[in-house]
């Protein structure tokens, strides 16, 4: 007998157990005047059908996301300079620390400069983010984000450049003008950056997404203090109190977004919860919820140096944490695109659950494979 | 946008309309083929999915019309062209043009635009391949060319509207089971068919054409007989600004939280931070 039961039309061997087979089929048919079994059945068996069960042969009717790794990784990048450019004024004009403040402009500046290389990446050709700025729409977070990316990367690098002269040649005007103005604004353009692209995938037909329009935004901006205050702490300020605080705040938030996911029951959630979307979504919400929580209030109860690597150890979890719960959601949504039933709002069948629903999965992705 | 004729206008133009009729459709593919050529839309090959007849699976980049192979066990009432053949439906599928279109709002450079026929349309020369819209529309029909890098779907053949012409598609159809044309008289037209189809028998005739959701109603509606789930239109398709409210709220109770706890992080830490706890 051949190991792969759908492979036909293999030479065998005639032994006991075959004549034996092929007498009891005889048997059967004697008996009942017709064979119930109906021989092998072919790769991909059962074939999907078009009903109003099953909809059109199980191909999904939504498009995926046809994103690259950039829009993840922009995702991280703006998540973490908008957050930093926020800490970092609060820092300079509350927490009197202008190291940290200066390490923040880093940060933010950096970030305005991987975002925009992400981006136009993304679109292929570099003329083409211009066209991003042709039009404001206000009901396109798309193109409310484009205007506050550009906004706050003028903003950024004003401040950067304008706090760096200051620094070195001594605060003249009107580089401390500019320097102050652009701290201000990079600061109030940093609240939206951190978190509009909550708003940018949720407002949108993909069902895992939408279903989450009321706590993405939230839940990525978390996501980006995480980012910003760890990228802080890793560039050596693991001993500033308030860095603590606020990281404390962030994971306390992703913890319980965490939960949040984990206890709310639909079909729309699962592929935050199954496949390779559902485990990025999950360690990334362990490690920047939980995980950061715990090394961050250890750290806080301790002191010296093993504070501090306690402190770069739950900085390194909320980097890590941010960059797989942004892959986690996006390919979330290409699963969420693919699953036929929700838009047609077709129940799952208890009985067939798993094994149909794979199958229509194959056929309509192997269709995919060949169209694109 | 009515004129004084009864007549919905947009810039003094008629606004159109696809009437797509299933009980006429031959499955012939002519129209997609029409669409094809007038367009010059690469081929999608002829390699067949092994469910159907079908060879194209769904609309997309390089399939502005799609011809659907509503095919199974014999049902009473689903699908067919006559009441005693019930197993076989074929639907042409297009861009429906929605009278809300959530790949228009979605659009951030304002390549999408509206025409003077209320068709919906993606200027290739203002495109620039975020694929936003893609994720925007509530059925599955713009997509981004991986090649090419910028987003296609039907133009509703402006170019041929603006010479006094038919899309290609309708024009090339030869049983009309695609019409084009005004759309409240379209309509009116989709009423009547309906009521003599289910004079024939065909009472599980019905207009798809979702005008109670978000997306406030069709441009290319659709006679179907049976669920219209087997064709894959979606019963309650969403425009997705209706989720903007929600999200910005929340941006802002987020904004507002880091504003919060960066100011309570800060006041209530030692000075200079660098001091630390120590």
């Amino acid at each position: 007998m051949s190991a792969d039961p759908f492979i036909s039309h293999q030479p065998r061997t005639p032994d006991a157990a075959s004549e034996a087979r092929l007498l009891e089929i005889r048997k059967e048919a004697e008996q009942q005047g017709k064979v119930k079994d109906g021989g092998i059945h072919p790769q991909g068996a059962p074939f999907p059908v078009a009903s109003p069960e099953t909809g059109y042969y199980g191909i999904h009717l939504l498009k995926e996301p046809q994103w690259t790794p950039d829009i993840p990784l922009y995702f991280f990048a703006g998540g973490a300079a908008g957050s930093a450019a926020v800490i970092g004024a609060m820092a300079d004009w509350v927490g009197k620390d202008p190291e940290l403040a200066r390490s923040a402009r880093w940060i933010a500046f950096g970030g305005v400069l991987a975002s925009s290389a992400l981006l136009i990446h993304d679109l292929g050709k570099p003329e083409r983010f211009l066209n991003m700025l042709r039009v404001f729409k206000i009901q396109s977070p798309m193109s409310v984000g484009a205007w506050t990316l550009a906004a706050f990367g003028g903003s950024a690098t004003a401040s950067f450049f304008a706090k760096a002269a200051e620094k070195r040649f001594g605060s003249r005007f009107p580089v401390n003008v500019i320097g102050n103005m652009g701290q201000f604004f990079s600061a109030l353009l940093g609240l939206p950056l951190h978190n509009y692209t909550g708003v940018l995938i949720g407002a949108t037909a993909i069902p895992v997404w939408n279903k989450n329009i009321q706590t993405l935004p939230i839940h990525f901006g978390a996501s980006g203090v995480q980012a910003g205050v760890s990228l802080l702490e890793l560039m050596g300020h693991s001993n500033s109190r308030a860095l603590n605080l606020l990281g404390i705040g962030s994971a306390l938030w992703e913890s319980w977004e965490g939960a949040h996911l984990e206890t709310r029951g639909g079909e729309e959630l699962r592929p935050l919860k199954r496949g390779l979307s559902g485990w990025t979504t999950r360690a990334g919400g362990l490690l920047s919820g939980p995980g950061a929580l715990v090394l961050r209030l250890l750290a806080s109860a301790t002191n010296g140096t093993k504070s501090q690597n306690l402190r770069r150890a739950a900085a390194t979890c909320g980097v890590l944490g941010s960059l797989l719960t942004r892959f986690g959601w996006v390919g979330a949504g290409n699963a969420s695109a693919r699953d036929w039933r929700l838009p047609l709002e077709i129940p799952k069948n208890p009985v067939t659950e798993d094994g149909a629903g794979e199958n229509k999965q194959a056929a309509s992705e192997s269709l995919h494979i060949r169209a694109s | 946008m009515s004129m004084g004729n009864g007549l919905p206008e947009v810039n003094g133009h008629r606004t159109t309309a696809f009437l797509t009729d299933s009980t006429l459709c031959i499955g012939c593919k002519a129209c997609e083929v029409a669409c094809k050529e007038w367009n010059g839309i690469d081929a999608d090959g002829l390699e067949w999915s092994g469910h159907s007849y079908d060879n194209t699976g769904a609309v997309g980049a390089s399939t502005w019309r799609h011809v659907k192979f509503v095919e199974h066990e014999p049902i009473a009432g689903s699908g067919g062209n006559a009441a005693d053949l019930n197993s076989w439906g074929f639907s042409s599928d297009v861009c429906k043009h929605c009278e809300v279109a959530g790949c228009l709002e979605a659009c951030p450079t304002g390549a999408i635009v509206r025409t003077e026929f209320g068709g919906v349309y993606v200027q290739p020369d203002v495109c620039n391949g975020c694929a936003y819209c893609v994720v925007a529309c509530p059925f599955g029909v713009v997509q981004k060319n991986k090649d090419d890098g910028r987003a296609f779907k039907c133009t509703f053949c402006y170019d041929r509207q603006k010479a006094g012409l038919k899309p290609a598609c309708a024009k090339a159809c030869p049983t009309e089971s695609i019409q084009f044309g005004e759309i409240e008289s379209l309509r009116r037209d989709a009423q009547e068919r309906l009521r003599e189809l289910h004079n024939r028998g065909m009472t599980d005739a019905q207009l798809y054409d979702p005008k109670e959701t978000s997306v406030g109603g069709i441009h290319a509606f659709f006679i179907v007989r049976g669920d219209p789930k087997q064709y894959n239109l979606p019963p309650k398709p969403e425009v997705p600004t209706v989720y903007l409210r929600e999200g910005w709220k929340a941006s802002a109770i987020g904004s507002g939280l880091l504003v919060a706890g960066a100011l309570l992080a800060f006041l209530s830490s030692p000075k200079k931070g660098r001091s630390g706890r120590r």
